[in-house]
């Protein structure tokens, strides 16, 4: 640089910069490390990617906390020095919630202003927004992972870029395996926000002392255990959206807080009186009927009003018209070039199988059903012998909504006598289980090959045989 | 009580991630110090798959270890095996801590890193 440019960038600040804010503002993971690759500083983006706070992360070495494949197998801020060049290369981490993510690193020497090394300059990108991207085409069948082209499907394609545009919470209803959580990824996405993070919580997974803290983070001493500052989903959502999954579960105490926070935008960690001005997008979604909940006591009528602002629902798939034969094309495509075969279609026996069958797991079952299928299926079409038998059985799975109280649905579905739905309430569990048993007989009990079948991974398979009492041998 | 524990280690740490590690301990003990057998087994490759049989042909009831991937934890934790993760230190100090009983997921050992 000109000696007489640098002067005036020296000259530019009459103080001096506070760094943490700084890096705090730019959109990407940023870490710095001294020359033995601990971890000075970290902002905000990478604390919500890794999952550990900078507190927990200070003085640590960088690949205890970034846990980059590519650092631990062969770190390329080893060979380097005062004269050596950034480098950029594609990798993975595995974060503190057990996923692996893929990113883009850039790493470079970092020097002081008398040009001597002090250590490293380390940026992270969280690749998936980009791995999505070429799902976001501008298609009439298509919003990001979404496919359909019914009515009510056209309807929500329209809307959603509009609502993503705005910063006003949403609600998003609809039965299980509808596609909700797509539709809130989908919306940040296509948002001002989808630079930040999307911060993701499940409220029916955590109890509720461990979900206030999860949630609003805690001060050390706010509990027993609680030894050091946590900063909890609000914080490291900060800037990006945070999506409340399950939000007819969330504790009535909770709902409280929550509902302050939608009002003044004001975050108190447990144990806190000092507030964080949190900016967060909140995205809410529920299979359940808030309103009878409302009606029952169990949820807040002034929550619900303020989350209704913008409401969303996901029709079944028995509702969506001609969907199912397009979804059915779409995952065939999809699984033959994933499993690297050539099925051609379905025999007019198996289409009408799964035509008229009424899916009470909705999308997420077809997309099971279609993957069975085509693990089983050795030839060119796919037959009625390689669905499901519990497909063909003459009693038909009712819909979910029906026994829990969720979402209220059309009474009619196409290419069914309606009838029949008025049999006892199978549930997507019963459905499930049927599913895992049908394959364990199919392939003799042989547990590997079953969750292949499935297109599980094992340890899925054998925690949900666990969920349903199904015995291991 | 004697516990079998297995930590995949990187150097004399834990390490960073399960599925990367190409050495681990195997420590059979209890709190006492004098019945204690730690060994060391190098990996033929890193391989998560490899390390989940490896624990079972064991008979290991323990993992300790920093990053794992949800597949793999929910694997161990359905065959009966306890996993402490994202734990981060030096393997004796973290090991040390196990047998005195106050080990927890998380859990980082800053000082012993001589940070």
């Amino acid at each position: 640089m000109n000696p007489t440019r640098q002067r005036k960038s020296q000259d530019a600040f009459t103080a001096a910069v506070n760094l943490q804010s700084m890096i705090d503002e730019i959109p990407v993971g940023v870490a710095l490390l001294d020359k033995d690759r601990r971890i000075m500083l970290m902002n905000r983006i990478l604390e919500a990617l890794t999952g550990f706070s900078r507190k927990e992360a200070e003085g640590v070495p960088c690949y205890h906390i970034v846990r980059n494949r590519t650092c631990i197998k062969s770190c390329p801020a080893m060979g380097m020095g005062p004269g050596s060049e950034s480098e950029s290369f594609e990798s993975d981490i595995i974060n503190r919630d057990r996923l692996r993510i893929p990113v883009q690193v850039h790493l470079a020497p970092l020097k002081d202003a008398a040009d001597h090394w002090i250590g490293f300059l380390e940026t992270i990108e969280d690749l998936r927004p980009l791995r999505d991207l070429d799902a976001k085409i501008s298609h009439a069948y298509r919003f990001a992972h979404l496919v359909g082209r019914s009515p009510q499907m056209k309807k929500i394609f329209q809307i959603l870029p509009i609502i993503a545009q705005n910063d006003s919470s949403v609600l998003i209803t609809g039965e299980t395996g509808t596609g909700k959580d797509r539709v809130a990824e989908a919306i940040h996405q296509a948002s001002n926000r989808s630079k930040g993070p999307f911060v993701k919580v499940n409220c029916g997974a955590l109890p509720e002392t461990l979900l206030e803290s999860e949630l609003f983070g805690h001060q050390k001493g706010a509990f027993t255990g609680a030894v050091e500052n946590k900063p909890g989903r609000f914080r490291l959502a900060h800037h990006g959206t945070l999506y409340l999954t399950e939000i007819g579960d969330l504790p009535l105490p909770l709902q409280v807080k929550l509902l302050t926070f939608l009002d003044d935008q004001v975050v108190y960690p447990l144990g806190s009186t000092k507030g964080f001005q949190a900016d967060v997008r909140v995205v809410a979604a529920t299979h359940r009927n808030l309103e009878q909940m409302v009606r029952d006591g169990r949820f807040r009528e002034d929550l619900l009003f303020r989350l209704n602002v913008v409401r969303l629902h996901i029709p079944a798939l028995r509702d969506r018209d001609d969907d199912i034969r397009l979804l059915l094309d779409h995952f065939l495509n999809m699984l033959n070039s994933r499993f690297g075969k050539k099925i051609s279609g379905f025999s007019k026996k198996a289409l009408e199988i799964l035509k008229t069958y009424a899916y009470p797991g909705n999308v997420r079952e077809l997309q099971n059903i279609i993957e069975y299928a085509v693990n089983i299926c050795q030839e060119r079409e796919i037959l009625p012998q390689h669905l499901p038998t519990y497909l063909t059985e003459p009693s038909v799975d009712t819909p979910e909504a029906a026994s829990d109280g969720g979402v209220p649905t059309s009474p009619t579905v196409s290419g069914v006598d309606t009838s029949k739905l008025q049999s006892e309430g199978r549930t997507w569990a019963d459905v499930e289980r049927r599913m895992i048993m049908d394959v364990l007989v199919k392939t003799g009990g042989r547990r590997n090959k079953a969750a292949e079948i499935l297109g599980w991974g094992r340890s899925t398979l054998w925690r949900k045989m666990k969920q349903y009492g199904i015995t291991s041998t | 009580m004697a516990h079998k524990v297995l930590i995949p280690l990187y150097g004399d740490e834990v390490a960073p991630r399960f599925d990367l590690a190409a050495e681990v301990l195997i420590a059979v003990g209890d709190g006492s110090s004098q019945k204690r057998n730690e060994s060391i087994m190098v990996l033929s490759q890193p391989s998560s798959e490899k390390l989940c049989q490896l624990i079972l042909s064991e008979g290991v009831d323990t993992v300790i270890c920093n990053g794992i991937e949800e597949e793999h934890y929910q694997y161990l934790n359905w065959k009966r095996i306890r996993v402490f993760d994202s734990v981060i230190g030096p393997w004796k100090s973290v090991l040390e801590r196990f047998y005195q009983g106050g080990l927890k997921p998380g859990e980082i050992f800053k000082e012993d890193m001589g940070s």
